[in-house]
Formats: C-alpha cells, sequence, structure tokens
C-alpha cells in the first residue's frame, strides 16, 4: 500500500515536471544565453547584458525589465532559472516564471538568489521600458511614456519621440510630442519668435514639468528676453486659472458625490415618510443591514469578490425589505395616524436591530472588500481625475432614483401607493387592499435602504453604527426637498452635498456639517413644507 | 388573579390619591422628602458594618436619578401637556452641566496636573495661552449659575420662536430638535471649542469650598437635588392647574381652534419651551457635580430619546408618572447592565415598541384602569385613547 502511493506521488512529480517544461517558450533562443549570462554578471556586465537584451529581445522583454526594476528578479542557485519571487502575507517566497507569470511555488530563501540592480541600472531599465511603451505599448502605454519624457528632454529621448512620431501614433499622443517639442524649442532655441511660439502651443497645458519649466523661466535671473518673459506669464495665469477651474470641478464632484451617498441614504425614507407618512427611525439600520448583507455574501464567495456586489444588490433588497415588512406589519400597522408614537416604536426598533448585529457579528467595523473594477481612478487630465468607486456610486444613485420613479409613476403597484396616500378610504372603497399596499411600499422603501447600504459600504466602515450616522442627514433631505416629492430628494441629496463640500476647504469638515444643519433648521422654519411643496388637496 | 386585584386596588389608590389636586402632592412630596432623609441619615450616622447603612455610591445613584427625574419632568411638561415632542432636551440639560462644569473647571485652580493657576488642565495641553473670552467670570458661582440657565434659556427661546412662529409642529419639529442636539454634539467634540472636546471637563476637586468626595457634600447635593425637584414638581403643576395650563392643554388637543379662540398660541408654546428648557438646565446643573463629568456624549440623541421612554414608560401628561418613569427606567438600566451588559439595549428598544404600542398612557394609565371608579368611565377612557387619531392624550381633565 505504502509503496503503491509512494509511486502514485512520484508519477504525479513527473508529471508535473513534464507539465513545466511543456509549456510554450516564448523567449527567443538568441536572447537565452544572454539571460543566462545574467545571473553571473557584475553590476557593470549587467548594464550592457540589458542593453543586448533590448536589441534583441524587444517588446518580450518588457516583463523581464519590469520585474528588474521592482527587485524582484531572482535566480535559483542550481538549475540557474530566472523567477520574479515575492512574499505573500505568511512570509513565503512565492516564484513566477519571469514571462509567463506561470507559479513556480514555494522557493527555499538559500536555494534562490537575488539579481542585484543599482540606480544606474534602474534608470537604464526605466528608459527601457518608456521605449519599449513608446513604440510596442497600448495606448495608455504611449502617452505615459510620453509623459515620462516631459521630465527629461534629453537628446536620445527626442529622438525617441521623433521615431515614435515617424511610425505612427495617435492624434492625443502626437499632441504630447508635439508639446514635448516646443518644450526642447522653448529651452534651446535663441530665436525670440520661436521661443514665443513654443511659449503660445504650451499655454493652458496642464502637465506639471510645463508648469515648472515657465515657471523657473520666469523666475530665472539671467533671462533677459522680456518678450519671452511676457509670453510666460501670460502662459503661467492661464495654467493657473484652469487649474483652478478643474479643482473647483473636483470639489464639485465630491459634493456631487457626497449628494449621491445621501440621496441613496434619503430616497428609500422619501417612500416610507414622504409617500406613506410613515416616520420610521430604524431607517439607517435598515441601510446597515444592506452594508452588512454585503459582507456575509463577500465571505460566502471570496473567490469571485467582483461579483458579489451585483450578487449583494438583490440580496440586500431582500434583507432589509422583508425587516422592513415585519417591522409594518409587527409595529407601525397599529401606530397608524400616530406619528409622533412611531418615531418612538421605530427608534426602539433601531435599537434592538444595532444590538442584534452587535451581538451576531461585533462591535467593531467589518472589512468589505472593494472589488477590482471599482478601485482605481479615471484620469481626465493630469490634474483632475475621479475615482472609480465614487463614479460609480454617483451613476448607481442615479439608477436607483430613475427606478424608483419608474415603480411609482408606471407600476400597479406605484398606482395603488398613490391611490392609498392621496385617499386611503376611497382607495379602499375602490377594492385595493390598503393593508398589503402599505406592507408592500414599506418592504419597498426599506429595500432601498438596504441597497443604498450595499454602495455605502464601499465608501465608508461598515459596523453598527453605520446607519446612525445618516438617519439625521436623510430626515434632513427628505424635509429640505419637500416631504412627498422625490425629485426634491434628488434635488435636496445633491445640493446639501455640494453646499457641504464647497464649504470644507473653509471651515473644515465638522464644522461644514454643522452650518449646513444650522441652516437648514433655518430653511425650515422660512419654508416648511421644504424646496417643492406638495400641492393640491394631498397637501394638507 | 382575584388574589391580586385587592393589592393592585390598593396601590391604585394611591396612585388614584396622587391625581387629586392637594393630597397626592402632599403623597409624592412626603414619600420623596422621607426617602431622601432616611438615606441620608443612614449614611451619615450609623457605622459602615451596620446593616441599614447605605453607601455614598449609593447616595449619588439616588442623586443621579433624581436629576433624571427633573429631566423627564422638563420633557413631560411640553410633551405630555402641550403635545411637543422634544428629541433634543438633552441639549439643554447637557448646556446647563457645562455651565456648572465650567464653574468647577476653574475652581481647580492650580491644584490640577499642570498646575496652571489660571487655565484648566486640557487649555495647558492644547498650549493655549490664554483664556477664550466665554470662561471669564465662571470662577463666581452665582455668574456660572446665571450663564448656565441664560445659555440654554435663550437658545430654547430663539428656537421656540422661530419654529413656533411658522407653525413648525409634530413630526417636523422632533426632528428638527434632533438635529439641533445632534449639532451641538459635533460642535462639542472639537477640541477648537475650548470645552474639552472629546474628554469634556472632569477632575473637579470641590465646590464652593466644599470637597467633592465627601460624603457629607454627596448628601448634601442629595438634599439640594431632591428639595429642587420638589419645587419644580409644585411649580410645574401650578402652571399646568392653572388657566395658562388649561390653555397650553387646549393647544396641545386642538391647536387650530385654540387659535380660532384668539389665543395667541405660539406665545405659549415658546414660553413652556423655555421654562422646559431651564428645568432641563437645573437638573444638568445638578447632575455634573454628583457623577463628576461632563462630555459631549451627552448631547448624543439617544440621550435625548431615552428621556422620553421614561416620561412614555412612567405616562405622559401626568407629572409623578415622569419621575416615577425615570426612577423605574433608570433603575431598570443600572441592575441590567450589571448583569448582562449587552442585553441593555435589546431591553430598552423592547419598551419602546411595549410602551407606544400597547401602554399608550405608560404605567400611569394602567393604574387608573384598575382605580376608576365605574367600569364605564374605564371603557370610555379606553375608547377615548384607542380612537385618538393624533396620537394625543385626550385627558379629559388635567392631570398632576
Amino acid at each position: 500500500m505504502k509503496r503503491f502511493l509512494l509511486g502514485c506521488s512520484l508519477l504525479l512529480a513527473m508529471l508535473a515536471g513534464v507539465s513545466v517544461q511543456a509549456q510554450p517558450d516564448t523567449v527567443p533562443p538568441a536572447v537565452e544565453t544572454t539571460l543566462q549570462k545574467l545571473t553571473t554578471a557584475s553590476l557593470r556586465e549587467t548594464g550592457s547584458l540589458v542593453e543586448q537584451l533590448e536589441h534583441a529581445g524587444g517588446p518580450a522583454m518588457r516583463p523581464l525589465f519590469a520585474t528588474m526594476l521592482a527587485g524582484d528578479l531572482h535566480y535559483h542557485k542550481t538549475t540557474g532559472q530566472l523567477m520574479a519571487v515575492s512574499k505573500n502575507a505568511s512570509g513565503e517566497r512565492l516564484g513566477r516564471d519571469v514571462f509567463t507569470g506561470a507559479d513556480l511555488g514555494v522557493q527555499e530563501r538559500r536555494a534562490i538568489k537575488k539579481i542585484r540592480v543599482n540606480n544606474r541600472l534602474r534608470g537604464q531599465l526605466r528608459d527601457a521600458i518608456g521605449r519599449i511603451d513608446l513604440i510596442h505599448g497600448s495606448e495608455a502605454a504611449k502617452r505615459a511614456a510620453v509623459l515620462a519624457t516631459l521630465d527629461d528632454l534629453s537628446t536620445d529621448n527626442m529622438r525617441l519621440l521623433q521615431s515614435a512620431s515617424q511610425a505612427g501614433v495617435s492624434s492625443a499622443v502626437a499632441d504630447l510630442i508635439e508639446l514635448a517639442q516646443a518644450m526642447v524649442r522653448l529651452r534651446d532655441s535663441s530665436v525670440s519668435e520661436e521661443r514665443v511660439a513654443a511659449i503660445e502651443a504650451m499655454s493652458g497645458r496642464l502637465e506639471a514639468p510645463v508648469r515648472n519649466q515657465l515657471r523657473r523661466l520666469v523666475e530665472s535671473e539671467s533671462e533677459q528676453d522680456t518678450a519671452v518673459k511676457a509670453a510666460a506669464h501670460k502662459a503661467l495665469d492661464k495654467i493657473s486659472g484652469r487649474i483652478e477651474f478643474y479643482g473647483q470641478m473636483e470639489q464639485l464632484f465630491f459634493g456631487l458625490s457626497l449628494g449621491s451617498v445621501l440621496l441613496l441614504a434619503a430616497i428609500g425614507l422619501a417612500i416610507t415618510f414622504g409617500v406613506m407618512g410613515v416616520i420610521n427611525m430604524a431607517h439607517g439600520e435598515m441601510i446597515m443591514l444592506g452594508a452588512y448583507t454585503t459582507y456575509v455574501i463577500q465571505q460566502l464567495m471570496p473567490e469571485s469578490i467582483g461579483y458579489s456586489l451585483v450578487v449583494a444588490v438583490p440580496a440586500a433588497f431582500v434583507v432589509s425589505g422583508s425587516v422592513g415588512v415585519l417591522i409594518e406589519r409587527g409595529v407601525i400597522r397599529h401606530l397608524q395616524g400616530r406619528p409622533l408614537e412611531t418615531l418612538l416604536a421605530t427608534f426602539g426598533i433601531s435599537l434592538i436591530l444595532q444590538q442584534a448585529v452587535r451581538s451576531i457579528f461585533s462591535p467593531l467595523n467589518m472589512q468589505v472588500v472593494t472589488p477590482e473594477w471599482m478601485s482605481g481612478s479615471l484620469a481626465i487630465n493630469p490634474v483632475f481625475s475621479v475615482t472609480y468607486n465614487r463614479l460609480y456610486i454617483l451613476l448607481f444613485a442615479l439608477a436607483v432614483f430613475v427606478t424608483l420613479v419608474t415603480i411609482l409613476k408606471r407600476s400597479s403597484l406605484g398606482l395603488n401607493v398613490r391611490a392609498v396616500s392621496q385617499n386611503r378610504d376611497m382607495a379602499k372603497a375602490m377594492g385595493v387592499r390598503t393593508e398589503m399596499v402599505d406592507a408592500m411600499t414599506f418592504g419597498l422603501g426599506s429595500g432601498i435602504a438596504g441597497v443604498a447600504g450595499v454602495a455605502l459600504s464601499q465608501l465608508t466602515n461598515v459596523g453598527p453604527n453605520l446607519g446612525q450616522s445618516y438617519i439625521i442627514d436623510s430626515f434632513m433631505v427628505v424635509v429640505f426637498g419637500g416631504v412627498g416629492n422625490l425629485l426634491g430628494t434628488l434635488v435636496g441629496g445633491f445640493s446639501l452635498g455640494v453646499a457641504n463640500k464647497f464649504l470644507e476647504p473653509a471651515t473644515g469638515a465638522v464644522l461644514a456639517n454643522i452650518i449646513v444643519l444650522v441652516c437648514l433648521i433655518l430653511f425650515i422654519q422660512k419654508r416648511p413644507k421644504g424646496l417643492f411643496p406638495q400641492r393640491g388637496r394631498a397637501a394638507e | 388573579m382575584s388574589a391580586a386585584n385587592p393589592v393592585l386596588e390598593k396601590i391604585a389608590s394611591v396612585f388614584t390619591d396622587l391625581r387629586q389636586p392637594g393630597k397626592g402632592t402632599s403623597v409624592l412630596v412626603g414619600v420623596l422628602l422621607v426617602t431622601t432623609l432616611a438615606m441620608s441619615a443612614a449614611n451619615l450616622l450609623l457605622p459602615v458594618d451596620s446593616p441599614l447603612y447605605v453607601s455614598t455610591y449609593t447616595i449619588t445613584l439616588m442623586g443621579k436619578y433624581l436629576c433624571f427625574a427633573m429631566l423627564a419632568m422638563a420633557v413631560d411638561i411640553i410633551w405630555g401637556y402641550c403635545g411637543i415632542l422634544s428629541l433634543g432636551h438633552g441639549a439643554f440639560f447637557a448646556l446647563g452641566g457645562y455651565g456648572m462644569g465650567m464653574c468647577l473647571m476653574r475652581q481647580i485652580g492650580d491644584r490640577g496636573v499642570y498646575g496652571n493657576p489660571e487655565l484648566p488642565d486640557f487649555m495647558v495641553f492644547l498650549n493655549w495661552q490664554e483664556l477664550p473670552w466665554y470662561w471669564f467670570g465662571m470662577d463666581q458661582f452665582w455668574f456660572a449659575v446665571l450663564m448656565a440657565l441664560a445659555v440654554p434659556g435663550l437658545l430654547a427661546f430663539v428656537f421656540g420662536w422661530l419654529a413656533f412662529r411658522s407653525r413648525v409642529t409634530g413630526v417636523y419639529l422632533s426632528i428638527m430638535t434632533q438635529a439641533l442636539t445632534y449639532a451641538l454634539m459635533l460642535a462639542f467634540f472639537r477640541n477648537e471649542m475650548g470645552f474639552g472636546g472629546n474628554n469634556g471637563l472632569t477632575d473637579f476637586k470641590d465646590i464652593l469650598g466644599f470637597d467633592l468626595q465627601a460624603d457629607a457634600t454627596r448628601v448634601a447635593l442629595l438634599l439640594i437635588t431632591t428639595l429642587l425637584l420638589v419645587l419644580v414638581f409644585l411649580s410645574s403643576r401650578a402652571i399646568v392647574q392653572s388657566r395658562l395650563g388649561r390653555v397650553i392643554v387646549a393647544v396641545r388637543d386642538a391647536e387650530a381652534r385654540a387659535r380660532f379662540l384668539g389665543y395667541r398660541t405660539e406665545r405659549y408654546k415658546v414660553w413652556l419651551f423655555v421654562y422646559s428648557a431651564l428645568i432641563a438646565a437645573v437638573a444638568g446643573m445638578l447632575y455634573v457635580p454628583q457623577v463628576g463629568i461632563i462630555n459631549p456624549g451627552e448631547f448624543s440623541p439617544l440621550n435625548s430619546i431615552e428621556v422620553v421612554v421614561w416620561v412614555a414608560v412612567g405616562g405622559r401628561g401626568t407629572l409623578y408618572g415622569a419621575i416615577v418613569g425615570a426612577l423605574l427606567v433608570n433603575y431598570a438600566k443600572t441592575r441590567f447592565t450589571a448583569i448582562m451588559p449587552d442585553g441593555w439595549l435589546f431591553a430598552l428598544g423592547a419598551l419602546f415598541v411595549i410602551v407606544t404600542v400597547y401602554l399608550p398612557r405608560g404605567l400611569a394609565g394602567l393604574l387608573q384602569r384598575f382605580s376608576s371608579d365605574t367600569p364605564a368611565q374605564s371603557a370610555r377612557q379606553d375608547a377615548a385613547v384607542d380612537s385618538d387619531t393624533d396620537g394625543r392624550v385626550s385627558g379629559r381633565e388635567v392631570n398632576a
């Protein structure tokens, strides 16, 4: 038996060895010998080896250079095999094939040796990567490569840019190359007109090297040419004007992002409070339940975090929605027409839900993972970029809003909801099952809150107090926008968010929050029915 | 059931007495005074190992409860009698507390950790060079008390004037009061405000020269609290039983009608709101020297809402109900958090739900049902509660 097992494992090991060897060899044979030299070369020799590799291997060498640059390139002492080695969380050294990325398993610390790089070599590698990217890279890589050369306008680099633009590039990259040429003209030319023309080509560009060159020029004592100086002044003014503009845009985006969060938090409330007239102080806890649902879903499917949010949205809707229906059936139904009591009872429920979450999970914040496709940011220009998670949440909030409006305006549930909210007795007389409609409406509002929780879990800490921090703001948004008016909630949410973010630089976050709250209190004194008061018979 | 009935009726008859003018007051006042006096005597005169000895801890706890009872009465006066549900009364309580806290802070003098005779410890810690202007004069006890009353009173006046004049009522008003206390909480958490930020004011040494840790001071504070509670109870009772009180109840039950009859309802509401805020401030002032700390947590909306539950449990629209409710719920809280800390929020939440759904008139209402003279009247009373669409207690008489 034992022998049989041993035989099996040997067989497996052989198979594994065969499969490694059977991998397609992407490295050209001519390069192979140069590569092997890397393992024995001195630092100085490595430099010339890198040059040779770049010539012979071309774009295929990019992963090798990148690995070297990061300092991850190692070789196996006995086999001489090159590999990228990185430590994982538990401190084990994991080897990967440099070119294919194939897993080579855990490596013994003594069995491998690092290929050393120094600063001169790093610069050389960076340049090599830049050249490869510029000629062979994707559009984004080309742009990044040109942007990198702006910092270092050496003759070599300019020649490279020249050859790249002859090889044919997109207009955006060609534009950047022209900018680089203009910068060189400004630096090297001695003809005043040519330099002024170069400055004009540079004016309004937001790339940091342009700004630095112009600033140096303006501050420089040795510069005698007044026409050039004046042009540089003008160009700098234009640049700082544009930067300021994009700063405002960024502020606006942050405001809209905060507004989308407020909208998401308030929109469920706009249904339960605005349309049904029920004060639900446990609304924040519905949001919290949605966030915790996201957490649980991610625990259930750790392999596919990317899809977890897609699954979490309907799941959170169902969880929060059914809790909402339970609350409506169990408590709120008995308190119809007694708003102050409803407020107190639902507040009690919110305490129970908070404590339940605290007992089931923990009083600490939970770690909700942001999926790959939501991290990172979208750079619109060098000084203005928006993070994907905020952008997606903004779009998501709008989508939820549109869906909800459609449900209320177009579906039969929406028709019933509006009928019951306008005249309960008459709706009943017409055969609408008002109790059913109440439960469904409340479930819908709570479910939407749960969906909001999924989005919020990507922006804030998921803890038992998550909902509490949003409840007052949500009520303010609904009241500000006008009770019973979904559009008001939209406008209210976004204007409060933007106001908050524009106050923040001057006053600090907490004070901005307080000022907005106080202004709201004053506003409600002036217009108790909000921005968009309900008109007609249903109003009072 | 039959065996329990006579006992219940007996207890109930005490509460019936409470509702009758004169007699009830003396019962409540008597019970309060006798209890606290007995406790004080037991603490000061009996030896520590005596079975009847009351620990200083208990004395302080009792003092704390009585402060809460006063706060509950403040909420009851506007909610139970005028139908204004304030979810921000904790703000007035805390402002009063901060006034007293500032005074006590200044009286520490150079005995602080840093030994600065002028600046409180936290200001030295923050590298402040001089006292902010609003701290001046707070070392004078009379001035501090004046400010501790004036600031919450003024805030209540401005807020009430703005709100009631533009006829903000019901739930809107409740949420606005909550936003008010929330905003204040955020503000007081900031170190730059000069109120000790997150940690608040603490490490008090003495009050008017008496050591705060001494048993005699604690007992004296308890007795003062009791006396003031009785005083507030009597004055509130006088107010709600006066002509003014009748108008206030009319505002609660049918504000529009009262307005049409020519009463300037908003004025009545503003003044009642200010009166109630002042009571809350007094409660806060008494609270701080007894517990020895005041921090922004007192502003948290949860605290204010808890007060509402005390009143709801005791029975709103009855002044004694507020006192009984505050004492009962807080006693339960102390016991509960000692036995199973996690359970308290469950219990509090359940209390909210049960009281609002099943006991809209609180314990007082429950006992009144037993003690009603005739079953018919009791049935009518229930019907009145059930059919009341606005959720207000439709008492036909003014309870006190």
